[in-house]
């Protein structure tokens, strides 16, 4: 058997690190694939091309920016739309039922059971948006919320997305 | 520096306290004669805060309302999407209330709901600070708090709180109810905010019974109403400054 030089065994080596680097980035396609597809399956009801905030930062971050929000407009009547609970609803109310809970294939419910945390909003809150509201809120150009809602986004200030990023 | 610089230097700022105050009044007054400011109160932007420039209350003129009628109690149950039942334990924000003075006979009918208290009973005995005065007058229970211990409830000398026993569905998106807490009206404050200018109840009222209006605005229609006619705060006695107040009983 031949030993191998220092040339041979960095040419094997280089070999190898494409070998794995090929295999881990199928393996991320594959993942990744396979979360989506689980998600689109467990998740109805989205309206419009984006949320609020970017969808990483609102998977992590939403509860912060809900409680903020709910404090803000309890005790001092703010209420912009851009993280209020009802506009949640108005966009993620599945077009099944009209609702945000009720089986784990809505918004709310499913991503929360599947994470196994509890989920009281809606011990209070309405999980149906209102009966009048547009249409479309996000993506639809009728007023209301919808346009409160746009408007607040231009607004908003998006280090919180930077900061989630990092 | 010395004790006698100390005072002259503490005195200073007093004036100079009292000079930006005076010159804050000064602007005040200044904007007030012009009528748009009461437009502005009442579209105020999403996101400011409530102020304590307005003071909302209601005036109700018990000479023209009616024995019977319950208007402005069904629209407070539809408004805030209540369910009316016939449990003892059921919510009721506001309820019609019949006086008779047995001495003369003379009857008044009146509807009786929070009082919103400058100086409120519920929200000094409240152990969470879920009972709350926002800045513009308006009692509120935070339901994120209320642990529903009900003090509130007792506290209160108008019966204007209920607790909520059972599970509810179907609230009004605008109006998050729920079991386990204590409530009471809000004054629609969803209404407020929004810019709507009146309540529910004053809405409803055919007999123009009901007037809602901003108390701190002396050229709203409620302060010239009340500074030309008698009323009066239920148990006025109790010097809670009431938020409602009442014609002709």
């Amino acid at each position: 058997m031949r030993i191998p030089t220092i040339k041979t065994m960095g040419t094997w080596l280089a070999s190898l690190a494409v070998v794995l680097a090929v295999g881990v980035s199928s393996l991320a396609i594959a993942d990744g694939g396979a979360k989506s597809a689980k998600e689109k399956a467990m998740l109805e009801g989205v309206k419009g091309d984006k949320c609020v905030m970017p969808t990483e930062d609102m998977r992590r971050n939403h509860m912060k920016y809900l409680k903020h929000h709910r404090d803000e407009t309890m005790h001092q009547g703010i209420r912009t739309t851009q993280f209020s609970l009802k506009g949640c609803v108005e966009c993620h109310a599945s077009p099944k039922n009209n609702s945000v809970i009720g089986t784990n294939d809505n918004f709310c419910q499913g991503c929360h059971a599947y994470a196994a945390v509890k989920l009281d909003c809606f011990e209070c809150h309405s999980t149906k948006p209102k009966a009048n509201a547009a249409f479309h809120p996000i993506a639809g150009q009728a007023p209301g919320l919808a346009a409160d809602m746009r408007k607040d986004m231009a607004a908003a200030p998006q280090t919180n997305a930077a900061g989630a990023a990092q | 520096m010395s004790e006698q610089e100390k005072q002259t230097t503490i005195e200073n700022e007093g004036r100079r306290g009292f000079v930006a105050a005076g010159v804050a009044a000064a602007a005040g007054l200044a904007i007030a004669p012009g009528v748009t400011l009461l437009d502005v109160a009442h579209a105020r932007p999403a996101d400011q805060p409530a102020s304590s420039k307005n003071r909302w209350g209601l005036l109700i003129d018990s000479t023209k309302c009616k024995t019977g009628c319950n208007d402005c109690v069904n629209a407070c149950f539809t408004e805030n999407a209540i369910k009316q039942g016939d449990k003892e334990t059921d919510s009721q924000w506001i309820r019609k209330v019949e006086l008779k003075d047995l001495r003369t006979g003379h009857t008044a009918s009146l509807p009786m709901m929070c009082q919103h208290c400058a100086h409120p009973p519920c929200v000094d005995v409240c152990p969470t600070g879920a009972s709350f005065k926002r800045a513009d007058g308006i009692v509120l229970v935070d339901r994120h708090i209320c642990i529903g211990c009900r003090y509130c409830m007792m506290a209160c000398p108008y019966k204007a709180r209920s607790f909520v026993h059972e599970e509810l569905h179907d609230q009004n998106p605008d109006v998050p109810r729920g079991m386990g807490c204590v409530e009471a009206c809000t004054l629609c404050v969803h209404k407020i905010d929004r810019g709507d200018g009146t309540t529910a109840c004053a809405q409803a009222c055919k007999e123009g019974a009901i007037l809602f209006g901003d108390l701190n605005d002396p050229e709203s229609e409620i302060s010239k109403r009340l500074a030309t006619y008698a009323s009066t705060e239920v148990r006025a006695d109790l010097r809670l400054d009431t938020g409602v107040r009442y014609q002709g009983i």
